[in-house]
């Protein structure tokens, strides 16, 4: 920790991003079920749902297509379940606490923890971008598509984390963080990541759909793959995003001056 | 972790140490309190409670309002609706994991050390399986009643008489079975809440390469092929049938049942076995 102590910003967040990435690499559950779970649900759902394709107006023949944008979300979901594990774990065993013994920032720890959940977040949306070339699904976007298709599925995982963090440094527990999960699934199933919003029946679904933020996330990753260059649809996506990161790094920000005045 | 709950005053609840002199009443005695246990803490805990509960019945909010127009896709055939369609789903996922969440609170008890007293108390240890899977056979109906009664409100369709309703009771109480004594294998072997993926994926995974969104016809590719063999796709056209008032695979799911309760069963007299030998 001396060079902590010594150091300046930039190389404390490395340090303790150095540290959160260990972390993850370290604990083959949190790599490789985060990986797997997203895409054996993928395929299931792709063999499920594919009758969906028939009805008029959906806006792909392959479900698998529709499909793709869900792991990258859950993937998101993921990091920011075990950034905010992390995260509370140092503070249950008191390490936030021996941390704020020494002239580190509070930018500087928010930044480093994030840098475990960032990590996560590029490695599984890499993998799911090449798992869906490799089972036959095509992006519509082309090459630079993919691209900002990458970008846009770290910035969600980014968002998410950021959330995560806030949780676990709002509430200091890994159980309060284990507890929030279950939410960040009902967002997911509660919007349009299994069904296009203008076929679902149910009124009341339908404006829960409209109105959940997370039914815009999938949609802009939907639209490189499966509709070309959709400019409002990756405007609505980044700004939501970009709007989470906002609110949730200044949330978590608050919650650690708060965290650190009471240790 | 303190007793409470083995015999609470006044309750009627039978007592481990007042078993009868033969090994069947001795069964039923331990038995029956280990399930009024189970019950007990299970009712009385809202942290154990809600998420049994909320679990089936977001599924069905979210599967029975979202993916509702997949009833107009071709060949989509079920008179009954979409509701109904995935109500009986839900009953067969809620029997299953009511018996997962069970598995939980043994590796709880074996954690918290009630577990070893509980073996050194009974005086016939095959009960204590027995009562763990009477108190998950409890819960699951209890869910089972919410998620139809949530159904109904939301303007479910129920064509099947109340023979039928009770007949795709009795087999969710019969998945119910089955997973808890799956479960309880896991959790008398581990002896651990880390061994909790392992008692709730496998049961996850057979569920969902059933045909939980369509038809089984209607399911396309390799789930297609695996579902056909997948005991899950009985238990689930089955409860469809029972929910329509057109009972199918009767015969079958039942066979399913009785055989995979076997095995189940075996699973977990060796994960009893193995808890002795650890004391």
């Amino acid at each position: 920790m001396s060079a902590l102590a010594a150091g300046s910003t930039p190389a404390q967040v490395g340090l303790l991003a150095g540290r959160a990435v260990r972390h993850v690499v370290r604990a083959p559950a949190q790599v490789v079920f985060p990986i797997v779970f997203p895409l054996v649900l993928l395929a299931v759902n792709a063999s499920g749902l594919d009758a969906a394709t028939k009805l008029p107006g959906f806006p792909t023949t392959s479900y698998l297509d529709f499909a793709l944008a869900v792991p990258f979300m859950q993937g998101a979901l993921f990091a920011a379940l075990n950034g905010g594990q992390d995260l509370a774990r140092d503070i249950e065993g008191g390490f936030l606490d021996r941390l704020a013994l020494t002239p580190m920032t509070g930018s500087a720890l928010i930044a480093g923890q994030l840098g475990g959940a960032l990590f996560m977040g590029v490695v599984s949306a890499l993998i799911y971008l090449i798992v869906g070339l490799l089972i036959g699904t095509g992006i519509a976007a082309g090459f630079g598509g993919a691209l900002v298709l990458l970008a846009l599925a770290v910035t969600i995982s980014f968002a998410f984390a950021c959330l995560g963090t806030f949780v676990a440094l709002r509430a200091g527990s890994g159980q309060a963080v284990q507890g929030f999960f279950p939410l960040f699934f009902v967002l997911l199933f509660l919007s349009s990541a299994f069904f296009p919003r203008d076929l679902i029946e149910q009124d009341w679904f339908a404006a829960v759909a409209t109105y959940n933020p997370v039914s815009y996330l999938v949609e802009g990753i939907r639209s490189l793959v499966i509709s070309g260059w959709d400019g409002q649809a990756l405007a609505q996506a980044f700004g939501i995003a970009a709007v989470m990161i906002a609110v949730f790094l200044a949330l978590s920000a608050w919650a650690l001056r708060t965290r650190l005045a009471r240790t | 972790m303190s007793t409470r709950g083995l015999r609470p005053p006044g309750t009627g609840a039978p007592d481990l140490r007042r078993a009868g002199p033969g090994s069947l009443a001795r069964t039923r005695s331990v038995a029956l309190a280990v399930a009024w246990r189970g019950i007990h803490n299970a009712f009385t805990n809202p942290a154990f409670l809600l998420p049994s509960v909320l679990f089936p019945l977001f599924f069905f909010i979210a599967f029975a309002g979202g993916l509702s127009g997949l009833q107009n896709a071709p060949s989509f055939e079920f008179k009954s609706g979409y509701s109904s369609f995935q109500f009986a789903f839900v009953s067969v996922q809620a029997a299953a994991f009511g018996g997962v969440f069970t598995g939980f609170a043994i590796a709880a008890d074996f954690e918290l050390g009630f577990a070893r007293r509980l073996l050194l108390a009974a005086p016939n240890r095959g009960g204590i399986v027995i009562g763990y899977m009477l108190s998950a056979m409890a819960r699951a109906a209890f869910v089972i009643g919410v998620v139809f009664i949530a159904g109904l409100i939301s303007g479910m369709r129920i064509d099947g008489s109340l023979g039928d309703l009770l007949a795709l009771l009795v087999m969710a109480l019969g998945v119910s079975a089955i997973a808890t004594l799956w479960a309880t294998g896991i959790a008398m072997r581990l002896r651990t809440m880390q061994a909790a993926p392992l008692m709730q994926m496998p049961i996850f995974i057979l569920l969902f390469l059933a045909p939980v969104y369509v038809p089984l016809d209607l399911v396309v590719g390799w789930v297609h092929d695996v579902a056909r063999f997948n005991p899950a796709t009985a238990f689930l056209e089955a409860a469809r049938g029972f929910v329509s008032g057109e009972p199918t695979k009767v015969a079958v799911s039942m066979a399913c049942i009785a055989g995979l309760g076997a095995l189940a069963a075996l699973w977990a007299r060796g994960g009893l076995a193995s808890a002795e030998r650890a004391g």
